[in-house]
């Protein structure tokens, strides 16, 4: 029943700590205008406009879609405001999504953003409330003891996050939007670098970047109208259970093994790592890397880390299953769009159109975010063939 | 399309202040009260989950994420979130249903507006650059549009102060609302100015609560048993956020939703409007082209009561429970968000 | 189950203050406030839009044509807030208005010190009331007043010349917060010194903080537990960096810990041990403050530390129920 949408444009801004250049409007705009001009297409030729980011506290502007009407084309137009915690990147494009497969738009605009030099991330993300939990150490905080608990049931080796956080850093001096552009990058280096939350380290944690993700999405019958191969979505899915429960399994979330399975099943793949040919996937802790390859199925429960080790997440090692070729979350993070990120890139690669860090002859595609206590997922597959 | 059925619809009481009551405290008794309605077990029954919200109403970020908590989302289910009035997590799972990911889905919108200002809260939803340092509250663009009004003469204050009495003596029916009693627009207009051109009862009061429904497909409606009104047609749009550009004596984006629905195509016989100022009723009527055989805000309206983030989704249970309580055949319900109207949602809903 | 909870509020300010860029627009006209005087945009249809818009609202278009205006209009509609709230920008009763400045062609909203309600009216003549000290800010416009009030001021000339790029944007919003009932009744008990969880009707799980509802069932919780001041390490991570706000010098160990009887672990810090002993499995028992300081927080215990207790089993930890359930 659902009708077939392509992604026909994507856009992004440069990430940077601090994007001084530009208004939030302007910000947001930028990435717009990249899209729409990737897809060939005006303001007039966008039906509705979908928007995204985390918490407002990050600006301190409540529901900022309001004032970005205008910025956005949107004056007339529908328009709508997703948040799912740090997930919300790719909920957002899922949501955009529907808006074409459900028949009722032709074509739409779907934009997040955060522009996180605007305030401090660890505040905004968890200002103190009376009564509530009295200690906070940040997001590291919170997922450091899951890692550890990761690691003793695994037996991983203490350098996998390591080698995840080279990796990564890697790819992303291969684009040229990565906030962090480290080349030179070394095992040693990120060894060496100050022990944040241990078993985290500095260099083994996201950065905190402003920035804007857009796509333009389009039905069959419009595709044609945007240059280049189109990504076809071939698969969406969402999954959510709530952050605390007795007996909740964090090291490997019910609800990412479930929104995983789902996708799948949309998209005809059987085995993973066999049949993508790369992955996008949220890994903000280095850590992430080995734990969500076996959440997401590609490696056995206990083995995610063997595959991490054995280079075959990395496109410089000719990795057959590379994840992150963008240089993911550890080289850029503006939380609102990170998640869209992921979608967006994993649409490049099928599209052939990502650069320096393009998997060769890349068809097939995973684009994964997750948010809040690794409670909210979304993933979609993406395809140069329709299917 | 297909068409989309409302099986079941609950709102709390509008209270000024909820107290002791924290977010999952409010939600959680219309969820029981949906599921049962529609012959549910738990959210596990349903397709897919979507609710709204504001971070900024009670000063957390994340209010939605313990809003999950009250669901019993175990196994994970499939659920989304708006930062915005529940009535566009009903279009978020709409579009859902269209596109056969799912058949049914249950929502839900929740605020606890009294920890906070309100106004001042809202008057960081505007212009960060040129009108937020401002502290331009949200009972001040109401104003500012109502003296447009005045001004043009397109309406007068005793036709404002008629709505407020309608609302309060409708109210009088509902054992949600939080103002009602029988006042003459005389008595009314004797009342001072709070904001000129307002008088205090032309702008909503503040209140906390929750409210839930579930829809589905007509054929899953059947199979359940449940009597049902029926998803007609549901648009929304957005215009321009620069004051200065706007024509606020009309609601241009809410005359384009109504086209896009068909709202005229046949009669109309009752309409819940979310008007949170007298006078927005009036516009809104108009956007609307609502004539005078149509009931309009039955249900007193959010000058009643008014749930943030859900009085939209509201409006549309409002209309859809009468359809199916036989008050009418034909309903439109509308949801607003943003400053003097900015943005609306149009529903047209039938009975069964 | 316990008598009604009391009612526990306390007021917190949720602020901070924002570093905006502006981006060349906004900029452009935030610099002329800084010169005291007004610059707006020409739209796509010619129209001088005030203040000026960074795309124009009909098409969509990047605008960049600056237009001069005067820095005095004509109210085009206005409301007079005879009681102001605190964060409003006048602490008398005055105006909000549209102003609709001689060369543009939209009104901008600002607001008007003209004393009383009755010196307002529509279309009647404003000039703007410029600060004393400019900063490149809206408020750099100490409102508008009626045109015929004659302003004396002596102007602070400001030395900057770089255009303005960035504003500074405090936004502190006050809220009176009220707990949870499920918070008040733990909070209440930890103030006289008791650990009191809620056990789920449904799957009998006990949850320490209480929520008032189970999250894996979606039922309400009411039958209340008093725990042990024991409490298994579940999973740890040693914080190398401080904590906002928080005395504690780094490094220090956040554990999370599962209280006997419990189902569910919470964070606490542990202390009186080497961090480097800390392991999962490891026994510990709340270290609490003196009575006379205990109030309405989980600070009242200011750490866990070691027991002389066998480690237990990971796949344990949390799994145990209170015996004969």
């Amino acid at each position: 029943m659902a009708q077939l949408a392509a992604v026909v444009g994507v856009g992004q801004t440069k990430y940077k700590t601090k994007r001084k250049d530009v208004s939030i409007a302007g910000l947001v705009r930028e990435a717009a205008q990249n899209a729409l001009n990737d897809a060939g297409l005006g303001w007039n030729d966008i039906d509705a406009v979908i928007v995204g980011k985390a918490p407002d506290m990050f600006e301190g502007v409540i529901m900022p879609e309001l004032y970005l009407t205008d910025a956005l084309g949107c004056n007339g137009k529908p328009m709508l405001r997703v948040h799912t915690a740090g997930s919300v990147g790719g909920s957002t494009a899922i949501v955009a999504a529907s808006y074409v497969q459900s028949g009722v738009f032709k074509r739409i605009l779907t934009v997040t953003f955060e522009k996180q030099s605007e305030s401090n991330a660890m505040w905004a993300l968890s200002n103190p409330q009376p009564f509530s939990a009295h200690l906070n150490a940040g997001a590291g905080g919170y997922f450091a003891p899951i890692i550890r608990e990761y690691v003793r049931r695994s037996n991983a080796p203490y350098d996998a996050g390591i080698k995840v956080a080279v990796k990564d850093r890697l790819h992303g001096a291969k684009n040229p939007l990565a906030h962090l552009q480290l080349p030179e990058i070394t095992m040693k280096e990120v060894e060496d670098s100050p022990m944040l939350w241990e078993p985290l380290r500095f260099l083994e944690a996201c950065p905190s970047s402003d920035g804007a993700c857009a796509m333009v999405i389009a039905n069959e019958e419009l595709v044609a109208e945007s240059p280049g191969t189109p990504a076809w979505i071939r698969g969406s899915a969402m999954r959510s259970e709530p952050t605390m429960y007795a007996g909740r399994e964090e090291v490997n979330p019910q609800a990412g093994i479930d929104c995983a399975k789902d996708v799948y099943k949309q998209a005809g793949i059987s085995d993973p790592r066999k049949d993508l040919d790369c992955a996008e996937v949220y890994v903000p802790f280095s850590w992430y890397e080995p734990m969500w390859l076996e959440n997401l199925g590609f490696a056995e429960v206990g083995k995610g880390w063997e595959l991490t080790m054995s280079g075959a997440t990395s496109l410089d090692e000719g990795g057959d299953i590379p994840w992150n070729c963008s240089g993911g979350v550890l080289s850029s993070n503006p939380i609102g769009a990170s998640g869209m990120i992921r979608f967006a890139e994993a649409a490049q690669q099928v599209r052939g159109l990502a650069g320096a860090h393009q998997v060769e002859g890349a068809k097939t595609a995973l684009g994964h975010a997750y948010g809040g206590g690794a409670q909210f997922f979304s993933m979609w597959v993406v395809s140069s063939e329709k299917g | 399309m297909r068409e989309v059925a409302i099986v079941a619809y609950a709102q709390s009481d509008c209270q000024r202040d909820a107290g002791a009551q924290n977010e999952v405290e409010l939600i959680m008794p219309v969820l029981q009260e949906v599921y049962k309605q529609a012959g549910l077990r738990n959210v596990q029954d349903v397709d897919f989950t979507c609710s709204g919200s504001c971070d900024y109403q009670q000063g957390a970020a994340f209010a939605f994420v313990s809003g999950v908590d009250a669901l019993g989302a175990v196994p994970p289910i499939k659920e989304s979130h708006v930062e915005m009035d529940a009535a566009w997590a009903l279009y978020e799972a709409w579009l859902k249903i269209q596109m056969g990911m799912a058949d049914s889905a249950l929502l839900y919108g929740f605020g606890k507006s009294s920890p906070g200002e309100l106004p001042i809260v809202l008057s960081q939803q505007l212009d960060p650059y040129y009108l937020a340092p401002l502290w331009v509250d949200s009972i001040a663009f109401a104003a500012l549009q109502a003296r447009t009004m005045l001004d043009q003469g397109l309406i007068s204050e005793a036709d404002m102060a008629e709505v407020v009495a309608r609302s309060r003596r409708n109210a009088l029916q509902n054992p949600h609302a939080q103002l009602k009693g029988e006042f003459s627009v005389e008595e009314l207009l004797a009342e001072p100015m709070y904001e000129s051109p307002l008088r205090r009862h032309d702008c909503c009061p503040v209140s906390d609560g929750a409210c839930a429904m579930v829809i589905c497909t007509v054929e899953k409606a059947k199979e359940w048993g449940k009597p049902y009104a029926v998803i007609k047609g549901i648009d929304h749009r957005i215009e321009t956020h620069h004051i200065g550009s706007r024509d606020l004596t009309r609601s241009v984006s809410t005359e384009l939703a109504a086209e896009a629905v068909g709202v005229n195509n046949g009669k109309v016989d009752i309409a819940e409007l979310y008007a949170p100022f007298s006078h927005q009723e009036i516009i809104l009527k108009r956007a609307l082209n609502l004539g005078d055989d149509t009931v309009v805000n039955a249900s007193g309206g959010v000058l009643a009561g008014n749930l943030m983030m859900a009085s939209g989704l509201s409006r549309i249970g409002e209309v859809a429970m009468r359809l199916i309580a036989g008050e009418g055949k034909r309903g439109v319900a509308h949801a607003t968000s943003g400053p003097a109207l900015q943005q609306n949602l149009v529903t047209v809903l039938e009975a069964q | 189950m316990s008598s009604a909870a009391e009612i526990l509020s306390q007021e917190f300010t949720l602020g901070y203050t924002y570093t905006r860029s502006t981006g060349p627009v906004v900029g452009r006209f935030l610099t002329g406030l800084r010169n005291r005087e007004f610059v707006g945009i020409k739209g796509s249809d010619g129209r001088v839009l005030m203040p000026p818009m960074e795309y124009d609202p009909v098409d969509a278009a990047e605008l960049s044509e600056f237009v001069s205006t005067a820095d005095c209009g004509e109210v085009v509609s206005w409301s007079w807030v005879s009681q102001p709230r605190d964060a409003h920008p006048s602490d008398k009763p005055f105006a909000w208005a549209l102003i609709k400045l001689d060369g543009a062609d939209t009104p901008m909203l600002h607001w008007v010190d003209a004393g009383d309600e009755s010196a307002m009216a529509t279309g009647m003549r404003v000039k703007a009331r410029w600060a004393e000290q400019t900063k490149g800010f809206i408020t750099d416009v100490n409102g508008f007043v009626p045109e015929s009030v004659a302003l004396v001021a002596e102007y602070v000339a400001n030395e900057a010349e770089e255009p303005v790029s960035g504003i500074e944007a405090p936004i502190y919003l006050k809220y009176q917060f009220t707990a949870g009932q499920a918070t008040a009744r733990y909070l209440v008990q930890l103030k006289n010194g008791k650990l009191v969880g809620q056990r789920c009707p449904s799957c009998s799980n006990v949850y320490i903080p209480p929520r008032g509802s189970c999250a894996a069932c979606g039922v309400p919780t009411q039958e209340e537990v008093e725990l042990s001041n024991k409490a298994t390490v579940q999973s740890y991570t040693i914080v190398y960096i401080p904590i906002p706000g928080n005395p504690i010098k780094p490094p220090y160990v956040i554990a999370n810990l599962v209280l006997d009887g419990a189902n569910l672990s919470f964070l606490h810090l542990l202390s009186e041990c080497n961090n480097d002993d800390v392991r999962i499995g490891m026994r510990v028992e709340a270290v609490w403050k003196p009575e006379e300081e205990w109030t309405h927080a989980m600070e009242n215990i200011k750490y866990f530390k070691p027991i002389d207790e066998p480690d237990m089993p990971a796949d344990q930890i949390g799994k145990l129920k209170e015996e004969g359930r």
